[in-house]
């Protein structure tokens, strides 16, 4: 085939090329009409704590070294493929046999070394930084404890107790609140990760690991469990909600509250204190004290339930207690088997927990 | 293509290379090396971690009977295959069969201590992190002792069907390496669970 | 050249009844025919592997999809895993290198051909006691057993507790039992390099393909034996009652991280060197020149080797050792780079200057170069173990070792059937399917492996049987998964080749590609003896030398 030929060939297939990629992300784009919120995007480059904005920042420079480097050397093999290719017109004559060159050699291993050089000192700053962080006095404190499949949250020194959904309060640089969280686990490995607020850390049975966020806005993250940890390690999921301090200290004293008791639901609260409920869920100020599931003394001040996997709703709730498994197949809590009339008495009875 | 040896060397000395017995055992011996560095890894860090139960210092004492024979048996082996390598099969068979002897013995020791251990002391596997540490260790080093002594036995019953002979001492010395190996695994075992732990 | 030297005899094989010729392949210990029983092992896993990634794919299309169950998903992403690592990528490499080395070297056979058989038996045998999980024991959870605790098997996951019923047993017996299989292998190979090669072959004239299986050997020696050992331990644990990694008797869950990683990380190379082996044969050839900087690539491989075995705790960087862990670990894993770029440049040195001929092997080769070099970038980036808290154990991870196993490896994998088929067969496969084979995979492996990075980075952990909407990664897995259908079309158009140019390709002579080495001085397929004569080498290169009498290479090496 003649060079022309073969040019306007490669052409050809190039501009398929383009042609099928362009009709795929349109298609992708057409079946995904409305872009998502870009505040619920948990993306590593919006950082909005300083442990993320640390790594934000060093993430840049190894972008820019990697970059370049990729940069440079790809446009060496295009260069080396369309300079040296066989041409047709060529003989059958071989090229110079070069067998190496130290020099070059030596270029190409120094300069790789100095790279690295400049890249490991960059990095071992912010490992310290952020591993090494001394924590002011202000620091909020939360014992959080992995369970399969949901998280449970403790502030031993403010007295409250929740799961799934932690809130921590904003702070600022003349009174930084951080809160520094004391990793743990009950069962298997899991992995807190808020990519917003900072890197994630693993929660491993006896041992306790420590992590540090202090989110600069307002707002909820999202995250989830990133070690795999069993059948429902995808729906382990994590909301975070800055609050301002107003708001952070009035949660706090909403939860240090115990459990409302309205007679009303009463049927419902005997059906939870008389069935296994008690067995794994507390409600505090009742007989209920239970370890093994979420605490559920304020449940209704969460916007989740079953660690994010359905929004707190009086139908999820409902569907929820009727049977997990609809919701969350594999989750540990097991179907009580109620009948129609306990159930709607036991969702009123968890509806007043608020 | 033509098969007629290509251009070989002017100076043709001779060529020679590592005897493929040895090179293969000396692999092995390095494979099986990071299996017992693992468990010994293992061993040391568990050491003083136990949340109950008995510790190495209630329970072990030095085995120093078995100790000697198993490691005089790496003696006894090289001098078989020297009486090999002489073309002295009777003197090998002597020795051979001394080897398996002191090598059964030590077996037999570990058998011993285990009984003591378990029935006396109630040390199992799953007591606590030294119990299962200790058997997986020792464990590990007897049966690498066993498979040893089978293969001795084989060699044995092949010595006295009068199969053995002189030109078999290679295969004899790489076989001994194989002991040896489990000698030098014995004493690193032995330092760490009988000196360094207790 | 005539071949009537060292012709075959005459009588055909083809003319022996159908059990016979079986029976042969079942008992045989000719390393041709056990590389290519290992290499059709291989090709047959990776079919299944691959229908495991398209069931995760299709699961992932969309959120909140319900293809398969939970408890399915989980089994097929450790399935995947453990299949193409153990199953597929390691019995096609052990697989060419036992059909090469013998050949390359100058030797009629390995240094030990019934343990050669052994080693493939066991690791076939593991293989079908894996899947046979699918179907056998029983447990509480679901039909069918399979082992769904992931590829790492991390404790204490795999417990009694956390995993009743035989699932883990079944994964951690198969891979015991090919263990076993690979160390026999390793030690084959280091055996017969050393003490087989022909004379006048010094170690610094063996081809690299020699050299880095060697060295590909003796990391298999020292790695594979840690996870036997991590194996047995569980086993202990899970029947004995041992207390390894039982964390509530005080056991290290990371004890167990530490042990796995620690084979774990130089597996990866250990499935990396060999395609290098393959890429410095192919790329000379194909460019017409020799490899460039031969000392240098074997010394970068020999630290690649040694480096290997000091970076495993960076797939651990957030498991919460202390700053002083962290850092060296960077250190390490950062420096490793550098003997590896070295080989990237070396390459390209090689082709610089040459007469490049793209046939199917210079493609997948050249396609490797591209994708080695991406991959080592985002290596780097998760070797910076503040990057890699965020990085790690999302969907950047998986794309970028799917880049090396995929990009990489099987790249070469693809150039060496393509480069080494006429001679195992005797036939040339057909070029032109052979580029559309190289084309789709290409398109195919990019729509599915670039984008994959992106929900990596946008939040997406891995092994998640479904995800959330509204976090930004619907599109990203759509154009993932349709990256697949390509991929498939492929691989399709490789497996069409290889069959019908079996059959019907015109044949190809003992030196196709005018290539250097031993292996293209005999007859394709080589006779069972491999040579009538042993030869004697006297270069690098003796093919080039015979080719070339006024100007041998022995002058300039």
């Amino acid at each position: 085939m003649k060079r022309s030929e073969h040019a306007r060939g490669l052409l050809h297939r190039a501009a398929g090329i383009a042609v099928l990629l362009g009709g795929v992300l349109l298609a992708a784009k057409l079946c995904y009409g409305a872009p998502p919120d870009p505040g619920q995007i948990p993306s590593i480059f919006k950082p909005q704590s300083t442990p993320a904005n640390s790594i934000f920042h060093l993430s840049l420079l190894v972008l820019a070294i990697t970059g370049l480097i990729f940069a440079l050397v790809f446009s060496l093999l295009v260069y080396v493929i369309v300079k040296f290719r066989k041409r047709d017109i060529d003989d059958a004559s071989e090229p110079p046999q070069v067998y190496g060159s130290n020099q070059i050699e030596l270029a190409w291993t120094v300069i790789p070394i100095l790279i690295v050089l400049v890249l490991f000192l960059a990095t071992a700053r912010v490992i310290r930084s952020i591993q090494d962080a001394p924590k002011p006095s202000g620091a909020i404190e939360v014992i959080a404890i992995g369970h399969q499949f949901w998280w449970e949250f403790r502030y031993p020194a403010l007295g409250v107790v929740t799961a799934n959904e932690l809130h921590v309060p904003v702070g600022d640089a003349s009174n930084p609140t951080p809160t520094f969280l004391t990793l743990l686990s009950a069962d298997t490995d899991h992995s807190f990760w808020v990519p917003r607020l900072a890197g994630k850390t693993d929660l491993i049975p006896n041992r306790v690991n420590h992590t540090w966020i202090d989110p600069l806005q307002t707002g909820l993250y999202l995250g989830q469990c990133a070690q795999y940890c069993g059948t429902q390690h995808a729906k382990m999921l994590l909301r975070v909600y800055a609050d301002s301090p107003e708001q952070f200290n009035q949660w706090v004293q909403e939860q240090k509250n115990p459990a409302n008791n309205n007679d009303a639901v009463a049927d419902g609260r005997r059906i939870f204190e008389t069935t296994a409920c008690v067995n794994c869920h507390a409600v505090s100020g009742t007989i209920a004290d239970g370890h093994f599931g979420p605490d559920l003394t304020h449940l209704m001040s969460r916007e989740t339930i079953a660690s994010g996997a359905a929004l707190n709703t009086r139908e999820n709730l409902r569907a929820w207690l009727q049977n997990p498994d609809s919701i969350k197949p594999g989750s540990l809590m097991p179907a009580m088997q109620l009948n129609e009339k306990d159930l709607d008495a036991l969702t009123a009875y968890l509806l007043t927990l608020r | 293509m033509s098969s007629e040896a290509l251009t070989p060397s002017p100076s043709a000395s001779e060529w020679v290379l590592p005897s493929r017995g040895r090179v293969g055992m000396f692999s092995l011996i390095a494979a099986e090396s990071a299996i017992f560095t693992i468990f010994v890894a293992a061993y040391i860090f568990y050491l003083g971690k136990s949340v109950s139960g008995l510790s190495p210092k209630d329970v072990l004492e030095l085995p120093i009977f078995t100790t000697i024979c198993l490691l005089s048996s790496s003696l006894t082996i090289h001098l078989a295959v020297r009486g090999l390598r002489q073309a002295k099969v009777g003197a090998f068979g002597l020795w051979w069969f001394i080897t398996m002897a002191l090598g059964t013995i030590f077996l037999v020791g570990t058998g011993r201590e285990w009984h003591h251990l378990i029935y006396n002391k109630g040390l199992t596997v799953s007591t606590n992190l030294f119990g299962t540490t200790y058997y997986s260790l020792i464990g590990l080093h007897a049966f690498h002792v066993t498979v040893g002594l089978l293969l001795i036995a084989l060699a044995l019953i092949f010595t006295l069907l009068g199969k053995v002979k002189p030109e078999h001492s290679e295969r004899a010395e790489v076989f001994s390496l194989y002991w040896h190996f489990v000698d030098v695994v014995w004493v690193v075992v032995f330092t760490v669970v009988y000196i360094i732990g207790r | 050249m005539s071949s009537q030297a060292i012709t075959l005899t005459t009588v055909r094989q083809d003319a022996r009844p159908v059990s016979e010729r079986i029976h042969d392949w079942v008992v045989t210990v000719d390393h041709k025919k056990l590389g290519i029983l290992y290499i059709v092992y291989g090709l047959v896993f990776l079919m299944l592997g691959g229908i495991e990634a398209t069931i995760m794919r299709i699961q992932l299309i969309v959120p909140h999809n319900h293809f398969v169950s939970p408890q399915v998903f989980n089994r097929m992403f450790t399935m995947h895993g453990t299949t193409m690592i153990f199953f597929v990528v390691m019995p096609l490499l052990f697989g060419f290198g036992t059909y090469l080395i013998p050949l390359m070297i100058g030797a009629r056979d390995m240094a030990f051909p019934r343990l050669n058989a052994f080693s493939f038996w066991m690791t076939a045998f593991g293989g079908v006691l894996l899947y046979f999980s699918f179907i056998g024991g029983y447990g509480l959870y679901g039909a069918g057993n399979a082992p769904d605790v992931g590829w790492f098997a991390y404790a204490p996951l795999t417990a009694r507790a956390f995993s009743p019923g035989h699932s883990t047993d079944f994964w951690t017996l198969a891979l015991l039992i090919s263990g076993i299989g690979s160390i026999g292998t390793a030690v084959n190979f280091i055996t017969t390099i050393l003490s087989m090669r022909c004379p006048g072959m010094t170690l610094g004239k063996m081809p690299l393909l020699a050299w880095l299986n060697l060295i590909m050997g003796g990391m298999v020696i020292l790695a594979l034996s840690p996870l036997t050992a991590a194996q047995i331990m569980l086993s202990i644990d899970r029947y004995l009652g041992g207390h390894f990694f039982d964390t509530q008797a005080g056991g290290s869950a990371v004890l167990w991280m530490h042990f796995f990683w620690i084979f774990g990380h130089p597996e990866v190379y250990i499935l990396v060197v060999p395609a290098f082996a393959f890429v410095s044969e192919i790329i000379p050839v194909f460019s017409r020149k020799p490899i460039f900087g031969y000392p240098i690539m074997v010394a970068a491989t020999v630290c690649i080797g040694f480096i290997s075995f000091s970076v495993w705790a960076h797939h651990m960087f957030t498991v919460g050792m202390n700053s002083y862990g962290n850092t060296f670990f960077t250190v390490t894993s950062m420096i490793i780079a550098v003997p590896t770029g070295i080989k990237i440049f070396n390459w390209l040195g090689t082709m610089w200057g040459g007469k490049i001929q793209f046939k199917a092997p210079m493609l997948f080769c050249v396609g490797f170069v591209f994708q080695f070099l991406i991959a080592g970038l985002t290596g780097i980036m998760l070797a910076t173990s503040p990057f890699d808290w965020q990085l790690g154990n999302s969907y950047f991870v998986v794309a970028h070792f799917h880049y090396v196993i995929v990009g990489a490896i099987l790249f070469t994998i693809f150039g060496a059937f393509y480069y080494w088929f006429p001679k195992m067969s005797g036939r040339m496969y057909n070029e032109a399917l052979g580029k559309w084979h190289f084309w789709l995979f290409f398109v195919g492996f990019h729509l599915t492996f670039d984008f994959m990075h992106i929900p990596g980075m946008l939040g997406m952990p891995r092994r998640i049987y479904t995800y959330e909407p509204g976090r930004g990664w619907e599109i990203w897995n759509l154009i993932v998964t349709i990256g697949v259908i390509f991929q498939i079309f492929g691989v399709l158009a490789f497996v069409i080749n290889l069959l019908w140019s079996f059959w019907k390709g015109k044949a190809a002579g003992n030196d196709p590609w005018d290539a250097w080495t031993l292996e293209w001085s005999t007859t394709s397929p080589p006779p069972d003896y491999d040579f009538a004569v042993t030869p004697a080498v006297r270069s690098r290169r003796p093919l080039w030398d015979r080719k070339h009498p006024e100007d041998p290479d022995w002058k300039y090496e």
